[in-house]
């Protein structure tokens, strides 16, 4: 059994674009932007750095092939970049490689840099790609909506629930994450919205509407991480260290298999259990103060509180729809607006959910605080329902 | 001896309204009201020719694929000028790599002459003959309100079959009432009186009169009279011409579907095989710059045939129909109309033949993988099996999956992604014995979509490569009778 990450590794500082269509902005400027902020945050000069992760989702319309236009941007001392795709967990993938290189010793301090632009592409939702040859002989030609919409008619029909009440429980996931989003300045939608507008929404993919769906974006977001020792040494005194880090990825089991019933996220299922065992949570319920999740589509959101073990199963849609994940419930999620009211730049969202964790835990998210956080989650995911990466992180107050 | 041993046919599911395409073409062309009456079938955006003889092959000759010898594939519409269709079609039918494959195209009774060929061959050779067409005709002519798209599939060897030939003559001149060269769109034809008074009378009057002079047989012998010509009339008088009694001509099912091009004979054929007695006289007759004439006696064994034969047919496929009266649908999966398709469609198809040709069982005949040991069923097949609890490795054998039930499991309506013919339904779908599949769905009622729906899996075009051309085919899952 390894002995894990839990406090091996301490924030020293964070960043983050105003997320957002960036019409102004080139993604080497987004990386600027939000490692400015990450360095003045951290405290220290970018010679201190001693190795850095790259995370991009896709690859053709943003900076390119290798670390280089990062290692450019930031002119950075002839250190390592690594660039690192794993589908929409790639943020927690860069910030992954950061935490493990300073965890070895092998890195003093270490920098994850996430970033995306998706607003070059000249219209809307997330580019078409290919998947690899295979896929394009034998694939589903489908859009992200599409493809999570799936898990909706599964829930239904898995749990009985009838196609309102999961409409008016989808809609109430992202009328909460609208009210959040508005109190977030940097957030990419801040406009509030009543359950009706989203239930009269444009159909994008059944049942999914359009305020189903989470906006597509420009930005980016660093992380700088060194061990607790060093940040106190730099005079750092409250301390968000990293608790768990763990990723989960499909074998193919659900897309091949006969056993998974497309009702849930298995890989998150089996993420969450060893994240929470990584960070000795027992009764996660009641011991996560706050949770940024991948909401890249309401039902994502729905499912995934009973994935992580939030929700007991089947019972997720009554739980939203009791406000147990507003702001003001017992496990408020999406507080920073999440994907659907932040935006989700691909490279970026990972350690975006991390900053929001970050600036709570240390009490700085001014409009959107909670009182006295202890442990912050995040659960980052790439792919799709029958095929995904599931990461689930989790930060918190030094000692905690 | 030679015979049909058994037959099998497709028609597409939309049936566009011939009032509908008048009604849009009638500021133009107002002398077609005329032939405003009925419906034509049209092929989805998703199939041709090619896709349509596969289904009809499949209807003909059911899981049993084995003793095929050869794969004759006539058409006026192949797909593909190079790359033989043929072979395509053999590929999706999973037969043996030892066939013999031949496109036979050309004219409109390439049909015919197929079965004729076939026929000849059948004392050393089984045979399955497809034929198929979608013609293309310009909007606002008579062709576009009188052709149908469809298929016919005729599996012909030694012995009595459930029909044996009696006897066939062909008369083979170079009459050009239309033609279409090489790499052109459309026809170029001659008036109308023309072909019918020197064309289909005369011709097809000769090929008859032959057929039966060499059956031994008067025209009042022939119990059905099968026409493959469009145009009112025409196999009347040529029953009248050869003294065969007017309630011997068939329906040539120009109401309900249109005229199949070089596959409407056959079509026709199987059709009447669907309701025919022992010992019945079939006559066929197929035309396109002379006419072929076949003799056939109906054998006992067209009772046994039609029970054992789980085929949908002519009047199943016909039954299936769904009315459009959408025109400029029509116009648009017949390429005709270029809507403004969207920034998604311009997602690039280029083939990769390489991969293709490897992964050929699992992409054209879809071949999965069974583990000789766990006898875990998965698409496709792989080095590893999925099994969770024993990846082995090597040890999974094909396991063909085109013919099993499936049942949904998850699914969608898509209004984003790009199709044809949006939204575009997907999803999981668990095969009846194992194995699993995300796939693209097809044909689609709404009302008939949801978790545990029956489908059955179809060869469709799953993607057409603008810059070269490349047709890309796939399987998709359409549902299935019992999901209503």
């Amino acid at each position: 059994m390894p002995s894990g990450i839990k406090d091996k590794v301490a924030i020293l500082g964070m960043g983050c674009t105003r997320f957002g269509e960036r019409w102004d902005a080139d993604a080497d400027a987004l990386v600027v932007e939000a490692f400015a902020e990450a360095i003045a945050d951290a405290g220290i000069e970018t010679s201190q750095i001693d190795a850095a992760w790259l995370s991009v989702g896709f690859d053709a319309m943003n900076i390119g092939p290798s670390g280089i236009p990062a290692s450019m941007a930031l002119r950075l001392p002839n250190i390592s970049v690594t660039k690192v795709e794993n589908y929409c967990a790639s943020g927690t993938e860069a910030f992954r490689g950061a935490v493990y290189a300073v965890a070895s010793g092998a890195a003093d301090i270490a920098m994850a840099v996430g970033v995306e632009k998706l607003k070059d592409t000249g219209y809307g939702g997330l580019p078409v790609r290919s998947r690899g040859t295979m896929f394009d002989m034998i694939g589903v030609v489908g859009s992200a909506p599409g493809n999570f919409a799936q898990l909706a008619s599964a829930y239904q029909a898995r749990h009985g629930i009838s196609y309102e009440d999961l409409k008016r429980a989808m809609g109430h996931v992202s009328v909460k994450s609208h009210a959040n989003g508005a109190k977030n300045p940097k957030a990419h939608l801040r406009k509030p919205v009543d359950i009706d507008t989203v239930l009269n929404a444009p159909m994008i993919a059944e049942p999914l509407g359009l305020y189903d769906c989470c906006g597509v974006s420009d930005g980016s977001a660093v992380a700088i991480v060194t061990t607790p020792e060093i940040a106190r040494a730099l005079g750092k005194k409250d301390l968000v260290t990293v608790k768990a880090l763990q990723l989960s990825v499909s074998n193919g089991w659900e897309l091949q298999g006969s056993g998974w019933d497309g009702s849930h996220m298995h890989t998150t299922r089996i993420a969450a259990a060893k994240a929470y065992k990584e960070a000795g949570i027992t009764d996660p319920g009641a011991q996560v103060s706050l949770m940024e999740v991948h909401d890249c589509f309401s039902i994502t959101e729905l499912v995934t509180m009973e994935d992580l073990h939030i929700s007991r199963e089947g019972e997720g849609w009554r739980d939203v729809l009791a406000g147990r994940f507003d702001a003001d419930g017992a496990n408020p999620c999406q507080i920073d607006g999440g994907l659907k009211c932040f935006g989700h730049p691909i490279g970026a969202s990972g350690i975006r959910m991390i900053y929001e964790n970050y600036l709570q835990l240390l009490g700085r998210a001014g409009e959107r605080q909670r009182e006295a956080p202890v442990f912050g989650l995040t659960h980052n995911l790439g792919g799709m329902p029958n095929q995904n990466v599931a990461a689930v992180s989790i930060v918190g107050l030094e000692g905690a | 001896m030679a015979g049909i041993l058994s037959f099998g046919a497709y028609v597409p599911r939309m049936r566009l309204q011939r009032s509908a395409i008048y009604e849009a073409n009638r500021w133009f062309a107002p002398g077609l009201k005329g032939l405003a009456r009925g419906a034509r079938a049209i092929a989805n955006w998703d199939e041709d020719s090619v896709t349509m003889a596969v289904e009809a092959a499949r209807d003909c000759l059911g899981e049993d694929r084995g003793g095929i010898d050869a794969v004759l594939f006539a058409s006026t519409s192949f797909p593909f000028a190079e790359r033989q269709n043929a072979g395509i079609v053999k590929e999706a039918l999973n037969l043996s790599d030892a066939v013999l494959t031949a496109d036979i195209g050309g004219s409109l009774k390439a049909g015919t002459g197929a079965l004729l060929q076939a026929l000849r061959g059948a004392g050393t050779q089984s045979t399955l003959v497809v034929s198929a067409d979608a013609r293309r005709a310009r909007p606002a002519s008579e062709d576009e309100l009188l052709n149908g798209d469809a298929a016919a599939a005729l599996l012909v060897g030694a012995g009595d079959g459930v029909a044996r030939l009696v006897a066939s003559h062909s008369v083979s001149i170079d009459f050009v009432d239309h033609f279409r060269a090489e790499g052109d769109e459309f026809d170029y034809g001659w008036e109308t009186r023309w072909v019918r008074d020197e064309g289909f009378a005369k011709l097809g009057g000769a090929a008859i009169a032959g057929a039966l002079e060499a059956a031994g047989l008067a025209g009042a012998g022939v119990t059905r009279l099968i026409v493959g010509i469009p145009g009112k009339g025409v196999a009347a008088g040529l029953a009248k011409q050869a003294g065969i009694a007017a309630s011997a001509v068939v329906d040539d099912l120009s109401g309900t579907l249109g005229s199949a091009g070089c596959a409407h004979p056959l079509l026709l054929l199987a059709h009447s095989l669907e309701t025919a007695a022992p010992g019945d006289i079939l006559l066929v007759v197929g035309y396109g710059h002379g006419a072929d004439a076949l003799v056939f006696e109906v054998t006992e064994d067209i009772v046994g045939a039609r029970r054992s034969i789980a085929s949908i047919g002519v009047s199943g496929w016909l039954a299936r129909g769904v009315e459009e009266t959408n025109y400029l649908k029509h116009l648009a999966f017949a390429g005709h109309l270029k809507l403004e398709l969207g920034k998604r469609a311009d997602f690039e198809q280029k083939p990769v033949l390489t991969a293709l040709y490897r992964n050929r069982k699992a992409v054209m005949a879809l071949i999965g993988g069974r583990c000789t040991v766990t006898g875990t069923v998965q698409f496709p097949k792989s080095a590893i099996g999925v099994n969770p609890n024993q990846p082995l490795i090597g040890t999974q054998e094909d396991y063909p999956l085109a013919d099993r039930a499936a049942s949904v499991v998850t699914f969608t309506s898509d209004s984003l992604t790009y199709t044809p013919d949006p939204p575009n339904y997907y999803g999981l779908i668990d095969f009846a014995g194992g194995g699993r599949m995300f796939a693209e769905f097809t044909d689609v009622d709404p009302d008939r979509l949801f978790v545990g729906a029956p489908m059955r899996m179809m060869f469709r075009v799953k993607a057409r490569d603008e810059r070269s051309g490349f047709i890309k085919y796939f399987w998709k899952a359409v549902p299935a009778a019992g999901s209503d």
